[in-house]
């Protein structure tokens, strides 16, 4: 029987060719080919935002943007690495703004000059329709705004691309923590459970976990009571 | 009649008043007034330069929204917005090759094909609704208020996209004599309030201010009645910067069209959000009997 051969692909990390296996992520091909992630990696599940990646494809005119740990290698990709992006962040109290004043047009004001382009959203990763975000956040909508940029992880690709240098995704940040501090309904059973908490009435439940081997834990963390998830 | 609606970001927070006013008074006259369901802005002052495509790219997208409903008209209230989505409008369905160039770049949308037509309320108050239909409409009349209508710039030029003509316009005046109110004319009424020099340079657009009020006051008019959100902010808040520096100014309230509607059709109250009005009014409308319930304001 043939040895089940690896099929390889040519791609081009920073303009230096390599040949990687097919099947790898972004991330993995380009340890593969030798390259040591000091910064630029994090979580290497999506979540974290560290391994913004801008390429383009043999043949094509576009720049195309990714996440390296959530994409794998095409033959004829020509790769290269945005492990930080130096965008102007604000400093602010979240407490002492006046959501009533539009505290996004003072901490941001370059919002102000977006022309719409969209080109924030086709660089997002995360499939976010990010300018419907900076939008909403310029009509002092809150509530759309965090919403809609919910599952932003900060990789800051958007901010690279905008001709109008603005920061969508500490916008979003920005409105995500003004809509939880200032117009998110209060949960009732939050401040319930918070008190149970102060009462102690889980003390005794969390001195005997504290006190259990690994194991144990493991079973008794597959065992636990659950709700049942919608739609189940 | 259902027709889609963009409101502009103004509407959403400085200019609510003329928005609830407006959306209360279509309903009352049967125009169904439905938002967009996506919306950007609509790009805030027409630019200029002849190759600032990037600058259409706004409008344009506005106008896809309505085509992509299956829509072929969009009402707004905001003379800006108006101005700004009509004249980019008209630009693309002049200039074949700058439509294009901005469907090419905004290739992830569906083409624009050019074939929306971009409305403003006080065309559809003229011409679909009819003044005599809102005359007969009117429960409160305005009788004795003397209102000087106030055009402004966006609203009539350039002549291309204005509503009406361009140095004379009436449309406001016949709103406002249907409504039953006596029409004070002023020559001033489409000078320009000084727009957006009230971000950098709030003094002259006092100055216009100053000269705009008081030109109608020494005729008599005892209110003013526009339609531009940018405007009002021009002619009623900065009359705080017009009582600083000229001591004989006596302030006078300014009301959207759609504020005098509602209380002429002796509406509930609250659909004109009077509390955002800074001078205010309340004096004036009991004077004239035209509300009766005991109401408190915040003075500002």
């Amino acid at each position: 029987m043939a040895e089940k051969k690896e099929v390889m692909v040519k791609i081009y990390i920073m303009n230096k060719e390599h040949e990687v296996p097919m099947g790898l992520t972004i991330m993995e091909a380009m340890e593969y080919a030798g390259y040591r992630f000091i910064r630029g990696a994090g979580c290497r599940a999506g979540f974290c935002g560290a391994c913004a990646t801008v390429y383009r494809k043999k043949g094509d005119y576009k720049l195309f943007t990714a996440l390296a740990c959530q994409t794998s290698v095409e033959d004829g990709m020509y790769l290269s690495q945005i492990p930080f992006v130096p965008a102007n962040r604000s400093i602010y109290d979240i407490n002492k703004l006046d959501v009533e004043a539009n505290p996004v047009l003072q901490l941001y004001p370059e919002v102000a000059r977006c022309v719409s382009c969209n080109t924030c959203t086709k660089a997002c990763p995360q499939d976010i329709e990010v300018m419907d975000f900076v939008q909403a956040a310029l009509k002092g909508n809150f509530e759309e705004a965090a919403q809609t940029s919910f599952d932003c992880i900060q990789c800051g690709l958007c901010a690279v691309r905008c001709p109008s240098e603005i920061p969508q995704y500490h916008v979003g940040q920005l409105c995500r923590r003004l809509y939880g501090k200032y117009l998110e309904k209060a949960s009732k059973n939050l401040d319930k459970r918070l008190e149970e908490i102060k009462k102690g009435n889980f003390d005794k439940e969390m001195d005997k976990m504290i006190k259990l081997g690994l194991n144990d834990l493991k079973k008794m963390y597959k065992e636990r009571e659950m709700e049942e998830l919608a739609g189940e | 009649m259902k027709i889609s609606y963009y409101p502009g970001c103004t509407l959403k927070k400085n200019a609510l008043n003329l928005e609830t006013s407006a959306l209360a008074v279509g309903k009352e006259l049967g125009i169904e007034m439905v938002e967009l369901p996506r919306w950007n802005c609509c790009g805030t002052v027409f630019t200029l330069a002849s190759d600032d495509l990037m600058r259409q790219a706004a409008p344009i997208r506005n106008l896809i929204r309505v085509q992509e409903l299956g829509e072929n008209q969009v009402v707004t209230l905001c003379s800006m917005c108006y101005n700004t989505l009509k004249r980019a409008n008209l630009l693309v369905k002049n200039d074949n090759e700058k439509l294009a160039t901005l469907n090419e770049f905004m290739d992830q949308e569906e083409d624009y094909r050019g074939d929306v037509k971009v409305i403003h309320l006080l065309e559809i108050l003229k011409n679909d609704v009819g003044f005599d239909k809102i005359r007969e409409k009117v429960k409160k009349p305005l009788n004795g208020l003397k209102v000087a209508p106030y055009y402004g710039c966006l609203l009539t030029r350039p002549k291309e996209i204005g509503l009406d003509d361009m140095e004379e316009p009436t449309i406001l005046h016949d709103l406002v004599e249907s409504l039953g109110a006596e029409v004070i004319d002023d020559p001033l009424k489409t000078e320009c309030c000084g727009a957006y020099q009230t971000v950098s340079n709030k003094e002259v657009v006092a100055d216009r201010t100053y000269n705009i009020l008081t030109s109608a006051q020494s005729r008599g008019a005892e209110a003013i009645v526009l339609s531009c959100p940018l405007c009002d902010f021009n002619l009623d808040h900065r009359q705080k910067d017009v009582e600083e520096k000229y001591h004989d100014f006596e302030k006078i309230p300014v009301f959207y069209f759609t504020q005098l509607m509602a209380i002429a059709f002796g509406m509930d109250e609250n659909v004109c959000g009077l509390d955002l009005n800074y001078v205010n009014p309340l004096p004036l409308l009991r004077k004239k009997k035209l509300i009766h319930k005991k109401r408190k304001r915040s003075e500002r």
